[in-house]
């Protein structure tokens, strides 16, 4: 006899692991199916996680959960060729009992949530891959296919949390193909380094925590962002851009990321470090208007299988975790109403999305990706004059401010011209207003 | 700046448990990659699986595969990449992520 659950989820990262322990919190007879060695084994993220979220599923994580360092310090930097531009926010009221955002190793917390399930109930199978979802005659998801000996499941309802891939979905024509301009392609490093180097490079004590984000010529002209992280013994850097300008670019995207640890600006805050580990990982960055269905009969869809990223904000782990809890109280309140789990019923599943900042975030930008897409000078020609004209204002010599204002506006309107520079503010304004 | 960069080197770190003989990525026709004016999966590859061949067609190993989906996602327009998740516990095994 078929084995049968009230409901499965496929995939242990943020999104699965809030919908699997939310319904076994309730009582539900849940199984999480994961295909990795343990839980997190395939997981990659940059990694900041931000509290909110998982404190609504678990409000005393921070007793054991392991996080790294809370962050107390924001970078934003620009990168010319030898130089950069920035911006930096640091706050000593970001040293408070309870920290808003956190950076973390995937791996650590990923263990740490599957535990919480366990706790809680929930029956977590590793090294399963799911091949295919099993359905009906009349097309409703009943279970799932396995590759494990005689691995047909059934459940009541599926939660597919397997991520940017969405196999599962798109082969059963639930989701178009990924669009190249419409996924990131980011490769990181994880590098340890004595924590005293931590503190004194980036001025810190105990387990406070610096982030950078980066734009500028490390990208090579493509539309894409890069990073550095402080954890508590090991920096994490990255590099992310757009799959279509991979594809028409040349640069391989280790060499981007071998160019960004080798710049002028980033190889004395790693100097020294010693790389432990290698990631590559998709990121949905198609924002509102990539969304794809997200739910149908006896099935739902969450996190980055989901398409649920706000790329202008670097936030994705966080909407994964709310979706995956959404999708579970949905599960729950249906159930407590003896109500069957039909496209129409899980439809509340989209209006608690469409309630939360998951969707309004990601409507707000829905033109942002776009124009990112086909305007290039954001990445290519700004960075470079931008740079320029820092150097000029701070150098003092003899020529004198007039002539260096008037300097740096001809640099600008030479690169862009005059209706380039409006037409880019115009289209910056309207893509985030 | 020009730095040559081993790949190979990047991923001897990483903890893989390889499944001989199964591989989960196939190169459907080798003829369709020599109409393939790019390439792109032999640059755009961030574990350098594929390369290009005296033969003027890809050669795909398969072993490195940081299984990211990005040459599923790039050779969508050719449909040339039968793309699967390696068998259940197989493949990388992410120690930090």
């Amino acid at each position: 006899m078929v084995e049968k659950f009230d409901a499965i989820v496929i995939g242990a990262g943020p999104s699965g692991n809030a919908a699997t322990y939310t319904l076994a919190k309730q009582g539900l007879n849940v199984l999480q199916l994961e295909r990795g060695e343990y839980p997190g084994a395939k997981n990659v993220q940059g990694g900041i996680m931000y509290a909110a979220e998982l404190e609504k599923i678990i409000p005393d994580f921070r007793d054991d959960c392991p996080t790294e360092r809370h962050i107390i310090e924001q970078r934003i930097w620009l990168l010319g060729d030898d130089n950069y531009i920035g911006t930096n926010y640091r706050s000593e009221a970001f040293n408070t009992d309870a920290p808003n955002r956190y950076t973390i190793i995937r791996a650590n917390i990923d263990k740490w949530f599957s535990e919480k399930i366990r706790e809680a109930g929930g029956l977590q199978i590793c090294e399963t891959t799911v091949t295919e979802l099993i359905r009906d005659a009349s097309g409703k998801v009943i279970g799932v296919r396995t590759d494990r000996e005689g691995g047909e499941i059934h459940a009541d309802v599926v939660i597919m949390a397997d991520g940017v891939n969405a196999l599962l979905a798109r082969r059963a024509g639930y989701q178009e193909e990924l669009e190249p301009q419409n996924v990131a392609l980011a490769v990181k490093e994880i590098l340890f380094i004595d924590p005293q180097l931590i503190q004194q490079r980036f001025g810190l004590k105990g387990d406070e925590g610096v982030v950078i984000e980066i734009m500028g010529k490390v990208t090579k002209g493509m539309v894409g962002t890069a990073f550095l992280y402080t954890n508590k013994e090991s920096l994490t850097i990255g590099i992310g851009c757009l799959i279509s300008d991979f594809k028409h670019g040349s640069c391989p995207p280790y060499k981007m990321l071998e160019d960004l640890k080798n710049h002028p600006v980033i190889k004395p805050l790693i100097e020294g470090a010693e790389m432990k580990e290698y990631a590559a990982h998709m990121i949905p960055e198609g924002g509102y208007k990539a969304v794809p269905q997200l739910y149908g009969d006896g099935w739902m869809v969450v996190g980055d299988a989901a398409h649920f990223n706000n790329a202008a904000h670097r936030e994705g782990s966080n909407l994964a975790m709310a979706s995956g809890r959404m999708a579970a109280e949905t599960v729950i309140e249906l159930k407590q109403a003896g109500k069957a789990y039909t496209a129409s019923n899980l439809s509340a599943y989209k209006k608690k999305l469409d309630d939360s900042f998951i969707m309004k975030d990601l409507r707000k930008y829905r033109n942002l990706p776009g124009i990112m897409h086909e305007n290039k000078q954001f990445f290519g020609a700004y960075p470079d004059t931008i740079t320029a004209a820092a150097h000029n204002w701070f150098t003092v010599d003899s020529v004198d401010k007039k002539t260096k204002e008037k300097e740096i506006m001809k640099s600008f309107v030479k690169k862009r011209s005059v209706f380039g520079l409006v037409g880019d503010a115009i289209k910056l304004v309207r893509a985030v207003r | 700046m020009s730095i040559m960069v081993k790949v190979e080197e990047k991923l001897y770190q990483n903890r893989y448990i390889v499944d001989e003989n199964h591989p989960h990525i196939r190169i459907k026709s080798e003829a369709e990659c020599k109409t393939c004016e790019t390439q792109a999966c032999t640059f755009c590859c961030p574990a350098a699986c594929y390369s290009k061949n005296e033969a003027g067609t890809v050669t795909l190993a398969t072993d490195g595969c940081l299984e990211c989906g990005t040459c599923r996602v790039i050779c969508q327009d050719k449909e040339n990449i039968q793309w699967d998740y390696p068998r259940g516990g197989y493949g990388i095994s992410y120690k930090f992520g």
